[in-house]
């Protein structure tokens, strides 16, 4: 984005990062929605449900909800998804303890 | 293939001889965008050639209109299945814009306002195949549809047309552009139905 | 639980909303369960092969296998017209879902909820109302409603019958184009007033589950966060006019 660039207020065309749940469920084995992602752009750090995503397009695309860098993009053709993750520095997934890899004493 | 829905067709029309495979007519200009849309002044608008040694040509918005145009009435085809036909548009053809421009390159990386790219080789771009257009259906080309000014690439699907088009640059490598990047074939020929990677 | 592809459901019943809305009542079976505030995405299938999926809101807590979808009528829409008229009561239809695990209400959660519902932005905030109820759950709840007109009030009858016999439910209109007779309130569309006299003050801590068309939904978050709510506290969903 540059300085001179406004986005146009009218033109309230995105969706909530809640519609990227049914497809990247197709993807991965947990919800990423209720992922936290950090903006590779602008540092901030929200969950993806947040994500202004623009879907009438060739493909589905994540923008952060403060600077609107692209975090995520998904194209799916016939014979695979392709995920760009660059705008993401990390994201933090909500999981349960796996027991196996408990830290501490265990009893033998 | 799912469960089939009786009666159901879906906004699709037949296709029919003068359509690219998987193409479906429609009569609407259906908004495609992949984020915000752009807004910017006349006043502040350029198109700058940057060539592979760095060398840049700029037009102001004046300036550019201040050129001869041409109105060509081209087919369009969006790689998401609609083709419209018989689009009337006004603009400055990219072989007015390359001529006298000393390059060595064999590749164009348009970009535009608000950050969005797209990759084609510069031969594309040449010998009345393609314009930076102002108008559509003689009127200022709206901003939804890439006003004030946008990239118009005809023969190639329609995400090659850049909306909000500020630049090309010229270089001798080749360098994917947003949807390019992203799965979506590099050279994006509708008649051959290169919609995406290995297409 | 299947965790991906689609589900095989069959349309058992259509429920009549407004003229320019339905509830299906889908049955899934084996559904495993959902949320208060999941979606679900349904697919179209033509018989060259041709598909379109949407996502619908889940308007009802899951009764075992049947599900309820709450669809408004898109004009010229591929999908919507089709879910309304075109699919009959024993037709199948597919299901991918539920999806979503945000903008979703947990009875766990023992904070009050505000609910700002901006037309069909209803349905999700009404399955939280639903499950609520069935939970036997005395959260305090208030949804702030803003329909075009009194016509356009989804789930009418309901409201009114559960804000009477429900003392910890409230529910607000706002009305955008045309009040109904013997209100004194003008035509408006959502303000500050609305949300400081029906929301909760943001010293409570409540929780704000925002859904509608893309600028309503921005206007009341920027409200919300202009009255002191946390950013994290104010969940959003967003509709498209994806017909």
């Amino acid at each position: 984005m540059t300085d001179q660039l406004r986005p146009d207020p009218g033109r309230m065309d995105y969706l909530d990062g809640n519609v990227l749940a049914g497809p990247l469920r197709d993807v991965f084995a947990v919800d990423l929605t209720t992922a936290t992602g950090r903006c590779a752009a602008c540092g901030q750090t929200g969950p993806m449900a947040a994500l202004r995503v623009y879907s009438n397009a060739p493909g589905v695309v994540a923008r952060c909800p403060n600077c609107e860098e692209v975090m995520l993009r998904l194209v799916r053709t016939p014979t695979s998804a392709w995920l760009d993750l660059r705008g993401a520095t990390f994201m933090q997934i909500p999981m349960p303890a796996e027991p196996t890899m408990m830290p501490g004493p265990t009893a033998m | 293939m799912g469960i089939v829905s009786p009666g159901f067709q879906g906004r699709r029309r037949p296709t029919g001889p003068n359509l690219p495979p998987g193409q479906y007519l429609t009569e609407d200009f259906p908004v495609l965008s992949a984020g915000p849309t752009p807004r910017v002044s006349l006043t502040d608008w350029e198109f700058v050639i940057t060539t592979e040694t760095g060398a840049e040509l700029r037009w102001s918005w004046d300036e550019m209109w201040a050129l001869p145009t041409e109105t060509p009435t081209v087919d369009i085809h969006c790689v998401t299945h609609w083709s419209k036909l018989g689009t009337n548009w006004q603009g400055v053809s990219l072989d007015t814009l390359l001529d006298g421009v000393d390059t060595a390159a064999d590749y164009a990386l348009v970009h535009s306002y608000g950050g969005y790219t797209t990759n084609l080789p510069l031969d594309d771009l040449r010998d009345g195949q393609a314009w930076v257009v102002h108008q559509y259906d003689g009127a200022d080309l709206p901003a939804e549809h890439g006003g004030p000014a946008r990239l118009l690439v005809p023969h190639l699907y329609f995400w090659k047309s850049a909306k909000w088009v500020r630049g090309i640059r010229l270089g001798l490598t080749d360098e994917p552009g947003f949807w390019e990047t992203a799965g979506y074939h590099d050279y994006g020929d509708p008649w051959r139905e290169q919609r995406y990677q290995g297409d | 639980m299947k965790r991906t592809g689609w589900w095989v459901a069959r349309l058992v019943d259509r429920r009549v909303e407004t003229d320019t809305s339905a509830t299906l009542v889908l049955e899934v079976p084996d559904w495993p369960g959902h949320l208060p505030g999941q979606h679900v995405d349904l697919r179209l299938t033509a018989e060259d092969g041709y598909q379109a999926a949407r996502s619908y809101s889940v308007s009802a807590p899951a009764d075992g296998d049947r599900i309820e979808v709450t669809v408004q009528r898109v004009p010229d829409g591929e999908v919507s017209p089709y879910l309304l008229d075109g699919l009959s009561v024993g037709d199948r239809i597919e299901v991918r879902g539920p999806v979503g695990g945000y903008f979703v209400w947990r009875l766990t959660d023992p904070a009050p909820v505000l609910l700002v519902g901006g037309g069909s932005g209803v349905a999700p905030l009404m399955a939280m109302i639903r499950a609520r109820r069935e939970a036997g759950s005395r959260t305090p709840f208030r949804l702030i409603y803003s329909v075009r007109s009194e016509r356009d009030i989804y789930f009418a009858d309901e409201l009114r019958r559960r804000v009477r016999d429900d003392q910890s439910l409230d529910v607000a209109y706002v009305y955008t184009r045309e009040v109904p007779e013997g209100l004194s309130a003008q035509a408006h569309r959502i303000g500050v007033p609305d949300l400081n006299s029906h929301g909760w003050p943001a010293q409570l801590e409540p929780v704000n589950f925002v859904c509608g068309p893309t600028g309503f939904v921005e206007a009341v978050s920027d409200i919300l966060v202009a009255l002191g709510h946390e950013p994290r506290r104010i969940k959003t969903e967003r509709f498209g006019p994806t017909g």
